[in-house]
């Protein structure tokens, strides 16, 4: 028996969303076209430099990041040759721009939000919630607006990712920048500094391993919708993993499945390798 | 006019301030206070002046203050009420610009725990006040470096402070404040987290200082010995209001009130001669690292025949004997477990000279005094009488 009609929040929210893509269609479709243009760029730029080139190069990155340790870099030699052995080269490199564009943008956001937040209690408390909401949502949900505005593709698909791996690197700057001790911060204040000064000199610099903790984390996350932006037509080895899900075929899932894992095995051991403590 | 006044000054800390004011006015406690209102008082009502050129400490017990009034001197705290005057301008309504020249320019402040930028070296430490000075990089590393210098600590220049002992960071932390040539150094509890030894070094060091430099220095400490050993006035403080300023002399002699009475007191008891006044520095060994070679070399130049042997934490192990070191070096054996002694009376810093007389009378070997298994000095049966007799002559004089 329910006498009250059901409050139309869905109508409510169509509305919006159809207000927001008409009165920025303009934008939107410039974003799209331009941001397809770039990561397809970017892609095919990275596909021409030859596989064994590219292995090398990350082999001696993994290296000299590692602090001369062979571990890393022995794996990312055998583990994109695997990549390569198995015909997925250009699908890797499809997600590796994915994952690149999505994780610097979210960096290029957050840190920013992260600062601002750290300096003012109000800034803080009106952000947390919305982190809060960011991170409980489901990833797929991001999928709906991201199509409204971009249609399908890549783009959305980063626009997607962007959203669901912003929290992190927020969250983190914000704490990293709390926590430099207030000792630390009253000497920097009794100096003279200006703000941009203490900030650049003192607090970024204390607070850079909370900070890239953050990052890892957002790189991390951004990988994990790689597979979910392909539901909207972002191509790579999440897209492989797709389709052989949609078509049972199981040994073809592993094998991309596998891809994957070696892929963000390396980015989170190279990731961390950057942020060593020198003091 | 004096270097620094402070007129009416309180700092009330928390939202509701004006009513927490009202309740000051009519003597209400402060405990009382926060429960009615929330608001903290920091500060009530201060008046001072501080002359040029002089050493002013602040003395009170933890939570009466101190660390409040002196952040209002560079307004690392905004006052709630009153006029602080610096050369006769007011602090308290400079811009957010003019109050950074005057923080560059006139005052620099040292912290308890030095407040040295973990990720900088000592040299960049140094060189802070003059960097954001926008001051040319040559020039601000020739005057951090003749800070050092003068610290003694230009060959740690490219090290971290972590790397430095406790009383080598705070020398770091002063030479940063000297290093920007300033009228006024504001020294909040500098020495308190430092051992009593090296504490006793860094007060001389400062009063040395100001007989060459002459800053006008306000130095906060908890520590009636260490207050009436630098300054040239105190002022006592209790629950953020000042009970009375004055020289030591005129503290000791006449104080003020009951309170200021029973704090001098409190704190004289404690002043009778512990373990703490009277050891010295030992002559140490570490057993991780060092034979009996090392051992030996290091009792020839200090001429003595005992080391006192400790780890690399310096907790305290026994000691060893010129007899015994040179027998094994003879043997060709490198390690000093072997001849390692355990007998040595221990004694902890704040156990009473008198107490100690007997234990040190009794015993062939020196006294070692340990806090929490840390070697923290040594006592030696020549020194400890020589400490009470000046004692003993210091009490006269007062009397
Ligand atoms: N930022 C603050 N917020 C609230 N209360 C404070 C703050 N800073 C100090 N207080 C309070 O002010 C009083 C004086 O503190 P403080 O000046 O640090 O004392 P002291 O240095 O003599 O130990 C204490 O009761 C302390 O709890
Ligand atoms: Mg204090």
């Amino acid at each position: 028996m329910n006498n009250f009609s059901p409050i139309p929040i869905d109508d409510y929210v169509e509305t919006a969303m159809g207000w927001l893509t008409d009165t920025f269609s303009g934008l939107f479709k410039a974003v799209q076209n331009n941001g397809e243009d770039l990561m397809n760029g970017l892609t095919s730029l990275l596909t021409a430099i030859p596989p064994f080139v590219f292995i090398l190069v990350v082999a001696v990155l993994a290296f000299v990041a590692t602090g001369k340790k062979f571990g890393l870099a022995i794996f990312s030699i055998l583990g994109l040759l695997l990549v390569y052995n198995q015909e997925l080269w250009e699908e890797l490199m499809q997600t590796f721009t994915l994952v690149l564009f999505s994780s610097l943008i979210a960096i290029i956001i957050g840190i920013p939000l992260g600062i601002l937040m750290s300096k003012n209690n109000w800034v803080e408390e009106m952000v947390k919630p919305i982190l809060d909401f960011m991170q409980t949502m489901p990833g797929f949900v991001y999928l709906i607006p991201a199509v409204a505005f971009f249609g399908i593709g890549v783009v959305p698909g980063v626009f997607a990712s962007v959203i669901f791996a912003l929290p992190p690197t927020v969250r983190f700057t914000n704490l990293g920048i709390r926590q430099v001790p207030k000792e630390l911060v009253e000497a920097a204040d009794s100096y003279g500094s200006t703000a941009n000064q203490k900030l650049f000199k003192v607090e970024l610099p204390l607070a850079k391993s909370t900070i890239m903790a953050g990052i890892n984390q957002t790189v991390l996350l951004s990988l994990s919708m790689v597979v979910i932006a392909s539901m909207i037509g972002a191509p790579g080895l999440g897209r492989e993993v797709l389709s052989a899900l949609q078509r049972a075929q199981v040994g073809n899932g592993f094998v991309a499945g596998l891809c994957l894992v070696i892929f963000a095995i390396i980015v989170d051991r190279l990731t961390q390798s950057f942020n060593k403590k020198k003091y | 006019m004096g270097k620094i006044k402070i007129e009416h000054v309180t700092k009330v800390f928390g939202k509701n301030t004006s009513a927490a004011l009202k309740l000051v006015e009519q003597r209400v406690e402060k405990t009382a206070i926060l429960e009615k209102t929330g608001a903290t008082v920091g500060v009530y009502d201060a008046n001072l002046e501080i002359e040029e050129g002089e050493i002013f400490v602040i003395m009170g017990l933890s939570g009466s203050g101190k660390s409040t009034l002196i952040r209002l001197l560079n307004r690392l705290i905004n006052p709630t009420s009153g006029s602080i005057y610096i050369d006769g301008q007011d602090v308290t309504k400079l811009s957010k610009k003019q109050l950074q020249e005057v923080r560059r320019k006139k005052m620099s402040m040292v912290f308890q725990n030095f407040g040295l930028f973990p990720h900088k070296t000592i040299l960049q430490n140094t060189e802070y006040g003059l960097e954001v000075r926008n001051i040319s990089k040559e020039e601000r590393q020739m005057k951090a470096e003749k800070a050092l210098q003068n610290a003694g600590l230009l060959p740690y220049k490219d090290q971290y402070p972590s790397q430095l002992s406790g009383g080598m960071q705070q020398r770091v932390g002063l030479a940063r404040a000297l290093a920007n040539d300033p009228e006024i150094l504001l020294m909040d509890e500098a020495f308190s987290a430092l051992d009593p030894l090296i504490r006793k070094e860094m007060q001389d060091e400062l009063l040395e200082l100001q007989a060459n430099v002459q800053k006008t220095i306000v130095f906060i400490t908890h520590d009636l010995n260490e207050a009436l050993r630098i300054g040239d006035r105190i002022a006592i403080m209790k629950d953020g209001q000042i009970m009375q300023v004055g020289t030591g002399e005129e503290i000791l002699t006449n104080p003020a009130n009951e309170y200021v009475r029973n704090f001098l007191e409190d704190v004289d008891r404690s002043k009778v001669l512990t373990a703490e006044h009277a050891m010295v520095r030992p002559k140490t060994i570490n057993i991780e690292n060092d034979g009996p070679k090392v051992a030996l070399q290091r009792m020839k130049e200090d001429a003595v025949s005992v080391l006192l042997v400790v780890d690399r934490h310096r907790n305290f192990k026994g000691y060893i004997t010129a007899d015994d070191a040179l027998e094994i070096s003879k043997r060709g054996y490198k390690d000093i477990n072997t001849i390692l002694k355990t007998d040595m009376p221990v004694v902890e810093p704040t156990m009473l000279i008198q107490d100690i007389l007997p234990i040190i009378s009794d015993s062939p070997t020196p006294v070692a005094v340990v806090l929490d298994g840390r070697l923290k000095g040594v006592l030696i049966r020549g020194v400890i009488i020589e400490a009470l007799a000046s004692s003993t002559q210091e009490v006269n004089e007062h009397e």
